[in-house]
């Protein structure tokens, strides 16, 4: 049986291929491998949501899946989604709001934010609330956070 | 923290399970959407020296409505039930219960199966299973079996699966068009591990209920049918009075531990106040 696996994702568009040992989650992989240090690894047991990453499109806790799960699929991080474009609007809303301080939470909520305001546009700030339910951040006292968001949703 | 060394084969089909839970037994964990097997992992709560990934046996997912039931496969994710126009239609019970399910990111992932297997005693889809009156289907090496929901949870993470068996299927006859559900939870804020919650389904006769089932979570080591509150309120119109005297059954109905955050006595309020708001969706 094998304890590392030959793998190939594609991550920010690019195909990579390594063999990962099957422990090691896909933050891990991302951060340490790839160099990718955008994601963050916080509670490692899916609460708190800094570790949000895209796979084949759909947001996940990346300290929840194997590297070695996502073989075959693509893998989009903040890195990735930064460089594209798609998260500028709640980039800058974000800073225009100060919905950040030290910015460990950040990465997370955006791609959470960007899952939100693409599938639910208009959302009441409960809503918005409700979505972010599990993405801590120890800062800002969510606020300035639902008020970044909510201005994004109303543009 | 993070898992301990462990080998890791994805299955191409339920047979290749069957054998090598033959030959590894309970050293080898079934890996379907993770969202609780891998923190547990990481936790080091769970050490088994092989994970069987099945998540990719593409035969037990998706959802079938044939024959008056809606067949659901293991591998279906909360968020593919969430967002299914067959469920909202046919069992709209589990569309309400679903957005209570953690975190659309672990949504997005987790599994009915791997829910059901697992059986937390806060997780929703064992009391709908039981509110519903669900079949579980249950395969291993020599044939499949169905188990009824009542009878598949056994305890804290306690099942009727064995050893070699993998929950394969979830069916569910279609409640006739008189039915009405409600699903209710109480957490600490949203997608956190529910401190109670009630899934209820009725039948509804001129103004009174019919064929009730009341089917809580969080407040017993397994799913628990409160069996005194239904007989309370059967046959009757939900009004304040037989709210209260379905609320009052409770306390023969359920025997709840405390968690870190609440009593038992608090408990059983909180499943009294959802009674209230379950049977007043019922019965508007």
């Amino acid at each position: 049986m094998e304890q590392a696996l030959d793998t190939t994702l594609i991550v920010n568009g690019t195909p990579v291929t390594r063999r990962i040992p099957a422990r090691q989650h896909l933050i891990d992989f991302l951060r340490e491998e790839l160099g990718l240090t955008g994601s963050h690894v916080g509670c490692e047991q899916g609460v708190c949501g800094t570790c949000t990453v895209r796979v084949d499109g759909k947001i996940v806790r990346g300290c929840l899946m194997l590297a070695v799960q996502a073989d075959g699929r693509r893998v989009d991080t903040i890195e990735g989604l930064s460089d594209s474009g798609e998260l500028a609007a709640l980039q800058e809303s974000f800073h225009r709001r100060n919905a950040l301080q030290c910015g460990y939470c950040t990465p997370g909520m955006l791609i959470a934010a960007q899952d939100f305001v693409a599938n639910e546009p208009g959302a009441s700030r409960k809503r918005i609330r409700e979505h972010l339910s599990g993405n801590y951040c120890r800062c800002t006292g969510y606020q300035a956070i639902v008020d970044a968001i909510e201005d994004v949703l109303k543009k | 923290m993070k898992a301990p060394p462990l080998a890791y084969v994805r299955a191409r089909s339920l047979a290749e399970v069957f054998a090598l839970l033959e030959t590894h037994g309970d050293n080898a964990k079934v890996l379907a959407g993770g969202q609780s097997l891998i923190a547990a992992l990481n936790m080091r709560l769970s050490a088994p020296e092989l994970l069987i990934d099945i998540s990719r046996l593409t035969d037990i997912s998706g959802i079938h409505v044939r024959n008056g039931s809606v067949s659901i496969g293991a591998l279906t994710t909360h968020a593919e039930i969430e967002r299914s126009p067959e469920v909202r239609k046919y069992l709209p019970l589990l569309a309400q219960a679903a957005p209570h399910i953690a975190h659309p990111a672990i949504r997005n992932v987790g599994t009915i199966g791997g829910s059901l297997a697992l059986a937390d005693p806060a997780a929703e889809w064992p009391a709908c299973c039981v509110a519903l009156d669900a079949r579980l289907v249950i395969a291993g090496k020599s044939g499949t079996r169905r188990v009824a929901a009542r009878d598949f949870f056994k305890g804290l993470y306690a099942t009727a699966l064995r050893t070699g068996e993998v929950l394969t299927h979830v069916e569910i006859k279609i409640p006739g068009p008189d039915y009405r559900s409600a699903f209710v939870e109480l957490a600490q804020r949203r997608g956190d591990y529910a401190i109670a919650g009630l899934a209820a389904v009725a039948k509804r006769a001129g103004g009174a209920l019919m064929d009730l089932r009341l089917a809580f979570l969080g407040v017993g080591q397994a799913p628990v049918l409160a069996r005194g509150a239904m007989a309370a309120m059967e046959g009757k119109r939900v009004s304040t009075d037989t709210i209260t005297a379905a609320a009052k059954a409770l306390a023969k109905d359920l025997d709840p531990a405390p968690d870190l955050y609440s009593s038992a006595a608090t408990k059983l309020l909180l499943a009294r106040v959802l009674t209230g708001r379950a049977l007043a969706v019922l019965g508007a």
